[in-house]
This record gives structure tokens, C-alpha cells and sequence, in this order.
């Protein structure tokens, strides 16, 4: 069983490895033999290259676009940590309150982002409180759902040990909800990045941030075709690392007792 | 019903003896007319092990939790130590006078140890940590967890879950134990092993035990009085003394008594399972 896992590793590296290199590969072949345009369609090692010799402006604007993913991120995991617990505590507030939420969730990001950075004098936030917007519903809607997942027969237990109202918040409710808390996490890490770069995309190279979207759009204008295709491999590999880094803490915090996060299933 | 009226049952002298839980007229039925148990009369002495046993439907978990106070009755009322029992409930442990509630399943804090929670009736108590953890390895000790205190629910076997969730009514030392079906997700050999325990513990203890069941065999083994109830609607059919002294060995599960206390039983409930066809809802699919 364990070598078996342990062929499971290996594959589960190599298999899509495989791929990519293949791809690559084909790619350069026939960007070569057709002799395709590098204003058209780039090869992968000019890409590479591209990609370290523009390191310092492209760097630069991935720091830009990363402090409004970071800032939308957080502010999006608290604004809708606390609104899920506003909804918990009263069916009216819930019932109320969570249209709005769906209506901010199904409102194209895009329509809405002029309108935002008119308004908003600072381009910074103006840029994180779009991404925030696009990010704020998968916190909102998981944990509430975690917050209200409570085993029945558990709650009987705490109501009948004369449980406080603040002790079933903290030693149940809080954990039953973490699961799920950390599910939102997931995807609010991805939307936030992809809301950081639309919001950036939207404010155009009139913005005084000079994030990854601001380097894509000049270097479309430019017809930079190499330097386009690095940014977008910098937008790609930073989603990448935001989802793994999220996957890491939902171990860290889960690890132990949750079905998701088992690895000895037994 | 008291224990007095049988010496032979040998039971040691109690100081507050007399009736722990006292059903009067007790019944449940739903707002929408959904009729879950007919007004009950039943009085438990300390001391005394009672099944409630009945199939499905015949309101035998709604008096358990009615007298755990988990369920207000639509009728009557439900007096634990001759106080009402939503006062009992709402005066926090006085001596003597604590019930513990066993669920169906382990109903166990995934996200704790074992430890955590047994100890979970004593950290919602506030009693300081050194004595709380006393307490739980004493608890633990009595249900036969020892030396896994330190292990998640997930890697216990079902019947140690349950073992982890009875120590954590044991915990707080209480009087009176009710236990709701306790062992019907689990396997036969486990729940027969399990059921000895809980004999054990109610002799050593000098519990008063309300225990719900479905199986015959259980009723008959444990009891000093079984309650036999009919569903459509949950009635209490009649009470029959179990008259076999304790402590009771494995021998008595193959014995004349046990097979004719078991006999009577089942014509009981298949007399109420035929008398239920008058029933115009009996017919019925549902």
C-alpha cells in the first residue's frame, strides 16, 4: 500500500509535468518551423527571456497588483467574516440583508468599476474595493451556512450543560464552521486576484498604479507580444501560490479532524 | 413502584430514596395535530433501571426527552426530584439532583480529543482545570478508555464512541442517566458487551437509569421494569417487572426466565401491533 501511495506521489508530479513540457515543446516546434511572428505568437524560451530581462518593471507590477490582491483578500475575508455573523444572529437581519449580497455577487464587476473609481478619489482603493466586491460572497454565503451547520445533537448537549450563548458561539458554532470558513477562503483567495487584475484592466492606463493588467494593456498597445505573455505567466503562477498557500493553512487548521483534509482514510 | 416492594432485588440502602422522575400525564402533540404520545403516567423511584422499549413511532424518545427537559409537553407535566422540570433545569447542580442525557449516536466534538470532550459538562460548568481533568481520567477510567484520552473521535471504533460519550455523562456525576437508544447503530457483540458495562456501572454507581430501546433482548437483560409502549398514536401499553436479582451474569441471557420475560414481551407488542389495525391511520401507507 505504500509503495502503491508512493507511485501515487510520483504520478500525480510527473503525469502533469509531462503535459506541460510536451506542450512547451510543441509550441516552440511550431512557432520555429512556421515561423510564426514573435508580435503574433511568442516562443516559449523568448518568453522566459523576456520574462528576466523585464524583471525590473515586470516585478514591480506584481507587487502592485499582489497589495491589492492582499488588501482585497483581507478586508474581504473580514467584512464577510463579520457579515455572516450578523446574518447568524437573527433570521430577520438574514432575511433581510442577504439579497444585497447575492446582488453585489451577480453584478458584473466590470459594469460597476467606473463608476467606483470615479467615485473613490484614491486609485488604491478604488482598485481594492472592486476586487473586495468580487471576493466578499463565497465568505459571506460559506461561513454563514458553517455558522448555522451545527450538529443538532451537539447543540441539545451544550443547552442542556446550560451552555452560554457566548460559550456555543466559540466552542461550537466557531468550529463547526471552519471547514467551510476555510472552503470560502479558497476561492476568495483566486477572486481577489482575478478582481484586483479586471478592476485594474477597467481603470485602464489611466491609473496611477502600474499593476500586471497596466504592463498587459501597454504592452498590447505596444504590440510587446513577449512582454504580454510574462505578465500573464506572473498573473497565472501568483494564483497558483495564493491557492496552495490557502490549501496549506485549511491543513494547518483542519488537519487533524476534518474528512477533507484526512490522508490515512480509514 | 418502589424498590422496598422487592427485597429480593437486594438493592443497597438509599437515603433519598423514593421517586426521582415523576410523568404526570405528560403527552406531546405537534402543532400541526400530529398526535407524537398520548398523556403518560409513569413514575421512576431512585435506583431503578427502566426501558422504555417500543417500535418506531411510539413516542419513546419524546418521554425521554421531555423528562431531560430537551421537550416541553403539550400535556401534563414532567416533575425530576418533585420539582417541575424546567426549574430543575434552571437551578445549576445541587447535589443528588444531576441527569445526564446519552444520545443516539456519540454526538462527539470532532474537532476535540476525546479528552476535550469528556471534559466539555465541566469547562461549560467552569470547574478549574487540575479537578476537571481529574475528574475525566476517573471517567474515562469507569468506561475502560484509559490511555485514550489523546485520540480523535474519527480513531475510535463506534463502540468506543460510545464509551467516550457516556464517560462524558458520567463526568458530572450525575443521579440520573438517560439513555436514548444508545447502542442501535452498533453491532451485536459490541452492544452486548456495551450493555454489561452499563449494568455495571448502574449497580456500582447507584444510578437511576431511564434507557430507550427497541430490542427485546436488551429490555429484559437490563431492566428491573420495562415500559412497553405502542405507536398511533405513542401510548404506554403496560409496565412489567423484570424479576431476576443482580448482579446479572451472562448465564441469565440463555435462561428459562429470560426466554419467557422475552416471550411475554413480544406477544405484548404484537398484540398492540395488531390491535393498532382499528387504527383508520394503521392502514395507511406511510
Amino acid at each position: 500500500m505504500s509503495t502503491r501511495n508512493g507511485r501515487d506521489h510520483v504520478l500525480r508530479v510527473v503525469a502533469p509535468l509531462a503535459i506541460g513540457v510536451t506542450v512547451l515543446l510543441a509550441w516552440h516546434i511550431w512557432v520555429r518551423v512556421f515561423d510564426i511572428p514573435q508580435y503574433i505568437v511568442p516562443s516559449p524560451l523568448l518568453v522566459v527571456q523576456t520574462l528576466v530581462a523585464d524583471w525590473d518593471i515586470l516585478s514591480a507590477s506584481l507587487l502592485i497588483t499582489l497589495k491589492v490582491t492582499f488588501l482585497a483578500f483581507f478586508s474581504a475575508v473580514i467584512v464577510g467574516t463579520l457579515v455572516a455573523f450578523l446574518f447568524v444572529q437573527s433570521r430577520l437581519i438574514e432575511l433581510s440583508l442577504f439579497p444585497y449580497a447575492v446582488l453585489l455577487q451577480v453584478t458584473p464587476i466590470v459594469a460597476i468599476a467606473p463608476l467606483i473609481i470615479i467615485w473613490v478619489k484614491n486609485p488604491d482603493a478604488a482598485l481594492t474595493l472592486c476586487a473586495t466586491i468580487v471576493a466578499i460572497f463565497p465568505v459571506i454565503s460559506n461561513t454563514t451556512i458553517g455558522l448555522r451547520s451545527v450538529d443538532p445533537g451537539l447543540l441539545n448537549l451544550f443547552r442542556m450543560n446550560r451552555a452560554t450563548r457566548a460559550q456555543i458561539l466559540f466552542r461550537l458554532r466557531i468550529p463547526s464552521a471552519l471547514p467551510y470558513f476555510f472552503g470560502g477562503l479558497r476561492i476568495a483567495s483566486g477572486l481577489s486576484l482575478i478582481g484586483a487584475v479586471v478592476a485594474e484592466f477597467v481603470a485602464g492606463t489611466g491609473g496611477a498604479a502600474a499593476g500586471l493588467a497596466y504592463q498587459i494593456l501597454i504592452a498590447g498597445f505596444q504590440l510587446n507580444i513577449p512582454r504580454l505573455f510574462a505578465a500573464l505567466i506572473l498573473i497565472t503562477v501568483a494564483g497558483v501560490i495564493l491557492f496552495l498557500l490557502m490549501v496549506w493553512l485549511s491543513k494547518l487548521a483542519l488537519g487533524n479532524w476534518h474528512e477533507s483534509e484526512l490522508t490515512d482514510r480509514s | 413502584m418502589s424498590v422496598a416492594s422487592r427485597p429480593d432485588m437486594a438493592l443497597p440502602a438509599d437515603p433519598d430514596s423514593g421517586v426521582v422522575v415523576d410523568v404526570r400525564g405528560a403527552g406531546k402533540t405537534y402543532p400541526d395535530g400530529t398526535r407524537a404520545l398520548a398523556p403518560v403516567h409513569l413514575a421512576v423511584s431512585s435506583r431503578e433501571f427502566v426501558t422504555l422499549l417500543g417500535p418506531s413511532g411510539c413516542g419513546k424518545s419524546t418521554l425521554l426527552k421531555m423528562v431531560a427537559g430537551l421537550l416541553p409537553p403539550s400535556d401534563g407535566e414532567v416533575r425530576l426530584w418533585r420539582e417541575v422540570q424546567s426549574a430543575v433545569t434552571q437551578a445549576p447542580g445541587a447535589a443528588g439532583r444531576k441527569l445526564a442525557f446519552v444520545f443516539q449516536d456519540a454526538t462527539l466534538m470532532p474537532w476535540s480529543r476525546v479528552r476535550g470532550n469528556v471534559r466539555l459538562p465541566l469547562d461549560l460548568a467552569g470547574v478549574a482545570r487540575g479537578d476537571a481533568d481529574r475528574r475525566v481520567d476517573d471517567a474515562l477510567a469507569l468506561v475502560g478508555l484509559q490511555g485514550f484520552d489523546r485520540h480523535y473521535p474519527r480513531q475510535l471504533s463506534g463502540g468506543m464512541q460510545m464509551r467516550a460519550s457516556i464517560a462524558r455523562a458520567l463526568v458530572m456525576e450525575p443521579n440520573l442517566l438517560l439513555l436514548d437508544e444508545p447502542f442501535g447503530a452498533l453491532d451485536e457483540i459490541t452492544r452486548t458487551r456495551l450493555d454489561a458495562d452499563i449494568l455495571d456501572l448502574w449497580w456500582r454507581r447507584s444510578l437511576t437509569v431511564i434507557f430507550v430501546t427497541h430490542s427485546i433482548y436488551e429490555a429484559v437483560f437490563l431492566s428491573t421494569r420495562v415500559v412497553v409502549m405502542a405507536a398511533r398514536p405513542g401510548r404506554v401499553l403496560r409496565e412489567v417487572l423484570i424479576d431476576e436479582p443482580f448482579p446479572r451474569s451472562e448465564a441469565f441471557r440463555v435462561s428459562q426466565k429470560f426466554l419467557s420475560c422475552c416471550k411475554e414481551l413480544s406477544e405484548l407488542l404484537a398484540e398492540a401491533a395488531a390491535s393498532g389495525g382499528a387504527d383508520p391511520l394503521a392502514g395507511t401507507p406511510t
